[in-house]
């Protein structure tokens, strides 16, 4: 019997008013995987990463995580007569979460825009991830009852930055540091969650090749340290086909292909809709 | 309660909500298009109310009542100007705190200029005419009141919807950054918004003080709250919305202070708040906006 | 290093600073027939810096809008008031409708308490009061957009204003009449007018600070940073505005409290959203965000408002020439232009978000000397720089 897989989308779709940005997206994602999702600008991908952390909610469909509903949805109120996609009242349930409790979860994520807090400094972003498992209540916390909790989270945060290499910027202001660096700080911090599934939206955009490589081995290092899977979205294709095990393919928010790597960069029908269009 | 001043607190109730209409209009507006609460606009509301003093002072009303409406008008173009403009690109909290801080100034400076004491409001002789209808006997500008709101909320949406500043300004308030690349003057509309809510504002005035008949420095306060208030219970950013929140808490006000519960009316506007961003935080007539991530 | 230096120094300076405080506190409060203006206006800085760092929890520090003190404050005042009125005198304060009878027993049931002690258990409970309103106000608005937060507590404050004059309350709150015969900080003989005060203060801003300091109030700053990367790193963004603005208004009430103390007398016009303005003012002044910035600018701006530019109120003739626009009123347009210029230009106020240390003043003159070291090499480099070009061409 295979594994229950990490993540599952079943027939997500989501609409805003009458625009179908992701449209009946199915896609299924095993423990230590790594995923990309891949497809032209536009194509939605970023918008399913924001139903996946509970940003927005699907109009449609259902979200598995590790076998258990993360979201669910059917389309309601003004939604039943705009609606647009397809597998209409397949769904029932109505299953909604926060994205605080999402990440509490278990699954982290980076944004495409970096968004960091910008005027706190290095050290403050990876510690204010770790509060989200905080055991202490606020009383404890300030009059500092819980002094060894606390302690636990500093010296997890200082190991951390170790671990990406930020150790030495760790008192600058995030916003000070150059590009590259307020990426891989993205990344620091939503490991400070501890998440099981990380979602990475486009880590490599603006990077030079040499970068790119390093955030490559970067990537598969946290991979592999922390047991995580990983489900990104990139456009670099070199990373992709580095480290994906499995790639799908979006256009106009339908999957148009999945598979390994190989299979992708043969598949006529990613050709003519993705690097078609890029080319 | 008989028949009669049943219906006479109906009329009272529908001429407050169209004073209130005209107010709200200017902060559904604003927000529509900054996202800003615009504080001061109960004091540009309070400020019109000083205008017609002076202006009834050495005019007729005929003359009084344009000028009125001219000086509101410079009044809001030029906070916009210097207040709120300067700040595009700061941080939201910093736009707040100097709407705030306008009204703060529009509030000391009228203290300071005009004494913190009432001060007696013009009679506009038209509008005072008592009318009887049956046994309702009622004075002319119940009845105007809310008849001039419709009209002009008529008017104002029609020139939202077909004209080519309406365009601008609708698309300015789905997308400020992207009108802007459009090539859309940005300043412009908002400096138009900002005159079509003072203008309005001033004739909210002159309706709502011509029944209360005194302007303090702080009488703009909490009408100006109210009108918000019935700005968000009809959905931000909808002109019709924003007038049937007005009458909703005009009319409301009207009974509640008719049955003897004047202290708790206020409280009920807020209640309103509440209970609106319970069940319906888009209002009455609002869409929901998802900001992008 | 110079730096370490400079850490180890700094909370021995500290401790010395605190020492002279106290010293010097101790000696005005035996010369306080004398100098009553400077008594008057520490305690009231005191009292606003309290105000002052509690509305910078929500504004400056977690990125709420919160316009609610004068609401919480007169909530703080009234209850401290209506427990500590001593209970012999009560029946002249409320002489024209008297006392409702819940409120006399409940006075009676603490009767027995020392007079400090009695204070502090009416300023808890206004704050707790207060608190509960704070969270009641907050579970809806908070959850939707924190915007409206600033019309729903500006809405609250005129609501208590106007509740507490209706002639409903006049049993519990003397209605439009207010309530004096307040007991204020200092004890029969005068000691403890100022350390009291200070000492209240002091308590109340120590706890903040170690609220902003701990996991929570790094919580705070992130959703005021970016709620949206706040929410997905796992903060429950209602929960930690609820925090926030419910510890605000628990402190808030506090100055409250304290304010009635210092002013003996109050009634409902004491509350009025100026009042919330004041302390806004204050805060923008003293840098969103900062600590210190809003305690200094409390004292400054309390010593000018009360004191130093008291005379722009009062017309003033040199000789037979009378100074124009110095008359009653003019002092507070003076304030909010100062407001008005802080916002537009000098936007991060005395201090921005940062926090007074004794290592950046001690580091000081080494960094200025580094600077100008700095822009020497720059000036070297631009010189190189075009004789390179020369040679060059
Ligand atoms: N909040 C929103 N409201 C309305 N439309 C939206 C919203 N968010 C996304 N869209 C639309 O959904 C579509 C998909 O956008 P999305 O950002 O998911 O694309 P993407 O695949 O991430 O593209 P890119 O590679 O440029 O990041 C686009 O047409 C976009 O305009
Ligand atoms: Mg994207």
């Amino acid at each position: 019997m295979p594994d229950t897989p990490v993540l599952e989308l079943e027939h997500v779709t989501v609409q805003f008013g009458g625009v179908v940005a992701v449209d009946s997206l199915d896609l299924t994602i095993q423990p230590g995987e790594i995923v990309a999702l891949i497809g032209p600008n536009g194509a939605g991908k970023t918008t399913a990463f924001n139903a996946i952390t509970g940003v927005y909610k699907p109009t449609n469909g259902c979200i598995r995580f590790k076998g258990d509903i993360l979201e669910e949805d059917f389309p309601q109120g003004k939604m039943r007569k705009l609606y647009r996609g397809r597998d209409a009242g397949q769904y029932q349930k109505r299953v909604v979460r926060t994205p605080d409790e999402i990440c509490r979860l278990g699954i982290a994520r980076t944004f495409q825009n970096i968004r960091l807090f910008k005027q706190l400094t290095v050290f403050e972003n990876v510690l204010i991830a770790y509060h989200c498992h905080i055991q202490a209540n606020i009383f404890a916390s300030t009059f500092r009852l819980n002094h060894r909790e606390e302690r636990r989270m500093r010296d997890g945060a200082m190991a951390l930055l170790d671990l990406v290499g930020l150790a030495d910027s760790a008192q600058e202001k995030a916003d000070n540091l150059p590009y590259g660096k307020q990426r891989h700080l993205e990344i620091a911090r939503a490991l400070a969650t501890q998440p099981e599934l990380l979602l990475l939206d486009e880590p490599a955009a603006g990077m030079n090749p040499q970068e790119t490589d390093e955030l490559t081995s970067f990537i598969y290092d946290m991979k592999e340290r922390f047991k995580l899977t990983i489900f990104m979205i990139e456009h670099h294709m070199n990373l992709v086909m580095d480290i994906s095990d499995r790639i799908y393919v979006v256009d106009f928010g339908k999957r148009i292909a999945d598979g390994r790597p190989e299979e992708i960069q043969s598949n006529p029908a990613v050709i003519s809709a993705y690097l078609g269009v890029q080319a | 309660m008989s028949f009669s001043t049943f219906i006479q607190h109906c009329l009272t109730g529908i001429s407050l909500g169209g004073a209130y209409a005209l107010i709200s209009i200017g902060y559904t507006l604003v927000y529509g298009i900054l996202l800003l609460i615009n504080f001061a606009h109960a004091d540009i509301f309070m400020m019109a109310g000083y205008f017609m003093i002076f202006a009834m002072a050495s005019f007729p009303w005929q003359v009084a009542i344009p000028i009125v409406i001219l000086a509101t008008v410079v009044l809001g173009v030029v906070i916009e100007r210097v207040a709120y403009k300067p700040l595009r690109n700061a941080p939201r909290m910093s736009v707040m705190i100097s709407a705030i801080g306008v009204s703060y100034l529009l509030q000391n400076l009228a203290t300071y200029l005009f004494s913190a004491l009432p001060q007696g409001y013009p009679t506009i002789p038209p509008l005072k005419k008592v009318i009887q209808l049956g046994s309702v006997t009622t004075s002319l500008v119940t009845l105007i009141t809310p008849v001039l709101t419709i009209l002009l909320v008529i008017l104002l949406m029609l020139l939202v919807r077909h004209s080519k500043f309406g365009m601008a300004m609708r698309a300015v308030s789905k997308d400020f950054e992207t009108s802007q690349l459009m090539g859309i003057k940005i300043n412009r509309v908002v400096s138009y918004t900002f005159a079509i809510g003072s203008a309005l504002a001033a004739i909210g005035s002159i309706l709502y003080f011509t029944d209360r008949m005194s302007v303090t420095p702080f009488s703009g306060t909490m009408p100006g709250l109210k009108c918000f208030v019935a700005a968000v219970l009809g959905g931000i950013g909808s002109i019709p919305g924003a007038m049937i929140g007005g009458f909703i808490i005009g009319i409301t006000e009207t009974f509640l202070v008719a049955f003897g519960y004047s202290t708790y009316s206020d409280a009920v506007t807020f209640l309103f708040l509440i209970i609106i961003l319970i069940v319906r935080p888009t209002g009455l007539l609002g869409e929901e906006l998802t900001e992008k991530v | 290093m110079p730096v370490n230096k400079h850490r180890k120094l700094s909370p021995v300076l500290s401790l010395a600073v605190i020492l002279l405080l106290l010293i010097f506190l101790i000696v005005l409060e035996q010369h306080q027939a004398s100098n009553r203006m400077v008594v008057a206006v520490l305690q009231k800085g005191a009292i606003l810096a309290v105000a002052a760092v509690a509305m910078n929890l929500p504004n400056g520090f977690t990125g709420i809008f919160s316009l609610g003190m004068a609401g919480f404050m007169s909530i703080g005042a009234y209850i401290t008031a209506i427990l500590t009125i001593p209970t012999d005198t009560i029946e002249s304060v409320y002489y024209i409708s008297g006392v409702a009878g819940w409120v006399m027993s409940i006075k009676r049931a603490l009767d027995g308490l020392p007079q400090p002690l009695l204070v502090l258990v009416a300023l808890l409970i206004g704050g707790l009061v207060a608190s509960l309103f704070a969270f009641l106000i907050g579970i809806p608005v908070l959850r939707f957009k924190s915007d409206y937060l600033a019309i729903a507590t500006l809405g609250f404050s005129e609501i208590i204003r106007a509740l507490v004059a209706s002639p409903q309350l006049d049993r519990v709150t003397n209605g439009s009449y207010g309530l004096k015969n307040i007991p204020g900080f200092a004890t029969a003989s005068g000691s403890g007018a100022l350390l009291i005060p200070f000492a209240i203060a002091a308590v109340c801003i120590f706890i903040m600070v170690l609220v902003i300091n701990s996991s929570y109030g790094r919580a705070f700053k992130a959703i005021r940073e970016d709620d949206i990367a706040a929410e997905a790193m796992g903060i429950n963004l209602l929960k930690h505005k609820e925090l926030s603005f419910v510890i605000s208004s628990f402190f808030t009430a506090i100055s409250g409290g304290m304010l009635a103390m210092y002013m003996r007398s109050i009634d409902s016009k004491t509350f009025q959203v100026s009042l919330t303005y004041d302390i806004l003012l204050i805060v923008v002044i003293g840098g969103m965000g900062s600590v210190t910035g809003s305690i200094i600018s409390a004292f400054l701006i309390t010593a000018s408002k009360e004191w130093w530019l008291r005379f722009f109120d009062q017309t003033l003739y040199i000789g037979n020439w009378q100074v124009p626009l110095l008359r009653t009123g003019f002092r507070m347009v003076v304030f909010s232009v100062l407001l008005m210029v802080v916002v537009l230009f000098y936007r991060r106020g005395l201090m921005g978000d940062r926090e007074f240390s004794w290592e950046d003043i001690l580091g000081l003159p080494r960094r200025w000397r580094r600077r100008r070291a700095v822009t020497a090499a720059a000036r070297a480099d631009a010189a190189e720089a075009k004789d390179g070009g020369k040679h060059d061409a």
